[in-house]
């Protein structure tokens, strides 16, 4: 199965694809939020390559392509956010207010639960960006000394589950402006939530995609504080 | 002929983030430079919507199948987490709640009192 993998350019893709799709099947035939097809995907290929004993870099030789995409699909979330330029004009200050005291909510809650579960300061700094998009919380957590490794799958993790339970969630909260429920994605869950939002809604998506910028910005600043502390 | 133009302009774009992420020293992707700059370009009007809006909303849409491959990645750093397994995963889901529901709450609530204000006037 190795071989075969090596030798095709798709079949890495082929795989994630309907594996997601499957997901989506099961998603409409239950309407559990639980049957998230993104969480569906990731378990089932991991599922798959385990079975057929493919190694991870084998599956990604062709897979990477679709993460290639992510940085032009990143560039393009400034589409729906321009489509909300009114919006975004009218309430700048509040959108701008929340996303910090989020930022804020992030580094405090990690701080406080870093404290009570007496992790060493290096696996403290490690889960401080965990809010934030990958690539801006990679470099955080090496500046700060952290496991750059465990940071970045602690992001993934922070993302998928933003991913499953944001409707969930906004709904137990009652979290009702679409303008909030966005900010509220960004923030917590950076870009994979921001996928979400996306399908959730125009506005939602636009406004997760702006707190996914402006949250990785605060945070690169709050970290560096906060990393003081403890 | 629509299509490749939009995607040059994309990329293009993309491709300006990248470069500025190597001459600029700071932690931001080159992704957060590129949507800031084309985001300033249709507000100023130098991109025009329909420039870009296919292949952008072609790839927004298809966003979430992009994180599969380093999602599926975790399998290979799995020994690392697994040594700090109960806390990291305590931390991460509930600081995960805490900070959507925070965020969103004090939206609903900023959002509601500008409201309040602007009928005043």
């Amino acid at each position: 199965m190795n071989s075969i993998f090596a030798e095709s350019a798709t079949i890495g893709i082929v795989i994630s694809l309907l594996a997601y799709e499957f997901g989506v099947l099961l998603k409409n035939k239950f309407k559990f939020g639980i049957f998230n097809p993104l969480m569906i995907a990731i378990v089932l290929t991991i599922v798959f390559l385990v079975v057929f004993n493919v190694d991870y870099d084998t599956y990604n030789s062709s897979a990477k392509y679709l993460n290639y995409l992510l940085t032009p699909a990143t560039v393009s979330l400034a589409i729906p956010l321009y489509q909300k330029l009114d919006l975004l004009k009218k309430n700048l200050w509040p959108i701008l207010g929340s996303i910090f005291i989020g930022a804020l909510a992030s580094v405090c809650s990690v701080l406080a639960m870093s404290v009570l579960f007496r992790l060493t300061h290096e696996e403290y700094v490690t889960l401080l960006p965990k809010s934030i998009t990958t690539a801006v919380g990679m470099v955080v957590s090496s500046e700060l000394g952290g496991y750059t490794a465990i940071t970045t799958a602690i992001i993934i993790i922070t993302g998928v589950l933003g991913n499953m339970t944001a409707e969930f969630i906004c709904k137990v909260a009652r979290i009702k402006n679409p303008v909030s429920k966005g900010l509220a994605i960004g923030t917590a869950s950076h870009a994979i939530g921001t996928s979400k939002a996306m399908q959730i809604g125009k506005t939602e998506g636009a406004m997760s995609g702006l707190s996914v910028a402006v949250a990785g910005v605060y945070t690169v600043i709050l970290a560096s504080v906060f990393a003081m502390f403890y | 002929m629509r299509y490749i133009k939009q995607l040059l302009i994309i990329l293009a774009i993309t491709c300006i983030g990248e470069i500025l992420k190597y001459f600029i020293p700071l932690p931001i992707p080159a992704s957060i430079y590129g949507l800031v700059i084309m985001f300033i370009c249709l507000a100023a009007g130098i991109i025009k919507l329909d420039q870009v809006r296919e292949t952008a909303e072609f790839l927004v849409e298809i966003m979430a199948i992009m994180f599969i491959p380093p999602a599926v990645g975790l399998i290979s750093s799995w020994d690392q987490l697994s040594s700090v397994l109960v806390p990291f995963a305590v931390i991460t889901v509930l600081s995960t709640f805490i900070v959507m529901i925070i965020t969103g709450k004090t939206a609903d609530f900023l959002l509601s009192r500008k409201k309040g204000g602007s009928a005043d006037e």
